[in-house]
């Protein structure tokens, strides 16, 4: 049998440690924030017919940013400003002339989401944020 | 020692060997989001094409006002503040004393009203310009249309540039620039605190099809704008009738905005 000197103050202290590690989980147990609901309820996507992006719902929701560089560099740097979107619709490569035309919600929109996910795109220090009057 | 060196290289080799081999099974989305240029991306029907754009100011036209008219014209389409500090001033398009744009032209004796009269003066868009040699980001580019370029996203607030040019043509964000805005078009963006900006021939409205905005703004054909390199263009006929100069073409940085004088 090996023996453990001190062995109470080792576990006690041993107790403790793991408590405070692990505080943040155990004090925050179900409480998760609820994912936000996301309204698209602007004026422009209630006109639209077939309410769809200009890319795939899936797509967007994971590479939306993506997108917005390629559209960026392809309207900066090579003079090219409309692409097709997934309908084939010519459109403007523009953040706040065509995603925010549709959703002029933007606090209702990209900030519930970007809030929740703790990202704080530094666009709108120079593009132009819709108006809204909430 | 020298044994386990051996097998770690061989063991690297085959991951990267098995890396290249695997790399396009994960073809399709994660691929996708690589690419750089949107499928189908093209200029807008209506773009304004040249082969190398330029400028022509007829001095003699310009009076007080129209000068005004004309600035006012593109700091109202680039959203432009009149900053109140002068050190902060941020210059696309503006008047200078003609001993100060044309410092080499100021003899002893020349037409008093060549004296008086302010020159207009702007990013002469060089066809060899020094401002594009220094950035070390790429931010400022020479497009294949003679277009000295600013991609805001890129600048890191260097000012490289700004030593580089000899026309002052760029000019830094020191503050906000919306703090000193009135109003806003929201269809062109502000700058921010930290980066450089200058006059881009209006290349946002030459891709839809429109003349800049300090030349649309003329009443009397002051300013004229059109394609260097194209014989039968307004500019090109202009420039081969009438003597004309350059703001310090000296310097060989071959400017691209000629002065009727
Ligand atoms: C023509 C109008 C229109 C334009 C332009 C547009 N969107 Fe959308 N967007 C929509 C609609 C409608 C939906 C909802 C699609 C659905 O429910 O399947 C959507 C969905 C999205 C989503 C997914 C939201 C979710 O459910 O999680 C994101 C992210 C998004 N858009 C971002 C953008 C960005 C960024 C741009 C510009 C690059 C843009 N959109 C341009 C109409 C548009
Ligand atoms: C479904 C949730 C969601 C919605 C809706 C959404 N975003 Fe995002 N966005 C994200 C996430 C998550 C990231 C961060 C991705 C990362 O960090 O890799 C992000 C990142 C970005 C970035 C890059 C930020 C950076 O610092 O690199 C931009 C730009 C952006 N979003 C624009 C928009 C715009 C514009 C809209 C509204 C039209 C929008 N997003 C709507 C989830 C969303
Ligand atoms: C320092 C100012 C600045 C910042 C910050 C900035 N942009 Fe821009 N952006 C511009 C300017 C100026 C243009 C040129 C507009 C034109 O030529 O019509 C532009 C053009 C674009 C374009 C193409 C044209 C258009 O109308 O949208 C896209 C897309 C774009 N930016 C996306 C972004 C995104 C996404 C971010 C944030 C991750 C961002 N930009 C941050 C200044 C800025």
């Amino acid at each position: 049998m090996m023996k453990l000197y001190n062995g109470k103050i080792i576990l006690l202290g041993l107790a403790v440690f793991v408590g405070i590690v692990t505080f943040p989980f155990w004090f925050n147990m179900g409480k998760a924030a609820p994912a936000p609901v996301l309204k698209l309820d602007t004026p422009v996507i209630a006109k639209m017919p077939v309410k769809q992006c200009v890319r795939p719902t899936a797509f967007m929701k994971a590479g939306h940013m993506q997108l917005l560089n390629q559209w960026r560099d392809t309207v900066v740097r090579d003079n090219n400003r409309v692409a097709p979107d997934q309908a084939g619709v010519m459109r403007e490569m523009s953040l706040s002339n065509t995603c925010m035309e549709c959703h002029s919600n933007k606090t209702e929109f990209c900030d519930k989401c970007h809030n929740y996910v703790s990202v704080a795109p530094y666009c709108w220090n120079c593009h132009i944020q819709p108006k809204e009057n909430s | 020692m020298d044994k386990t060196r051996r097998n770690f290289l061989k063991v690297v080799g085959l991951a990267a060997a098995a890396g290249l081999v695997l790399k396009p099974a994960g073809k399709g989305f994660a691929m996708d989001l690589v690419r750089r240029v949107p499928e189908g991306a093209a200029p807008t029907d209506k773009a304004l094409k040249a082969g190398r754009w330029a400028m022509v100011v007829d001095t003699k036209k310009f009076t007080d006002a129209s000068r005004e008219a004309v600035m006012e014209a593109c700091r109202k389409a680039h959203n432009i503040p009149v900053m109140r500090d002068p050190r902060h001033a941020l210059k696309w398009i503006w008047d200078e004393n003609y001993e100060n744009a044309f410092p080499e032209q100021m003899n002893e004796h020349i037409p008093e009203y060549q004296k008086k009269n302010k020159v207009l003066v702007m990013c002469n868009n060089c066809a060899n310009p020094a401002c594009v040699r220094v950035c070390p980001t790429k931010a400022t580019f020479k497009r294949p249309d003679g277009i000295v370029m600013m991609d805001y996203h890129r600048c890191i607030g260097c000012r490289f540039c700004m030593a580089a040019c000899p026309y002052g043509s760029r000019s830094f964000n020191f503050e906000d620039p919306r703090k000193s805005l009135t109003e806003i078009d929201p269809s062109y963006p502000t700058r921010t605190k930290g980066v450089v900006e200058k006059c881009n021939f209006c290349a946002e409205r030459l891709a839809r099809g429109m003349q800049p905005a300090c030349v649309a703004a003329c009443r009397n054909k002051e300013l004229i704008f059109g394609d260097a390199t194209d014989p039968k263009s307004e500019v090109s006929r202009i420039l081969d009738e009438r003597f004309n100069i350059r703001r310090r073409p000296e310097l060989g940085t071959q400017p691209q905005v000629y002065y009727l004088t």
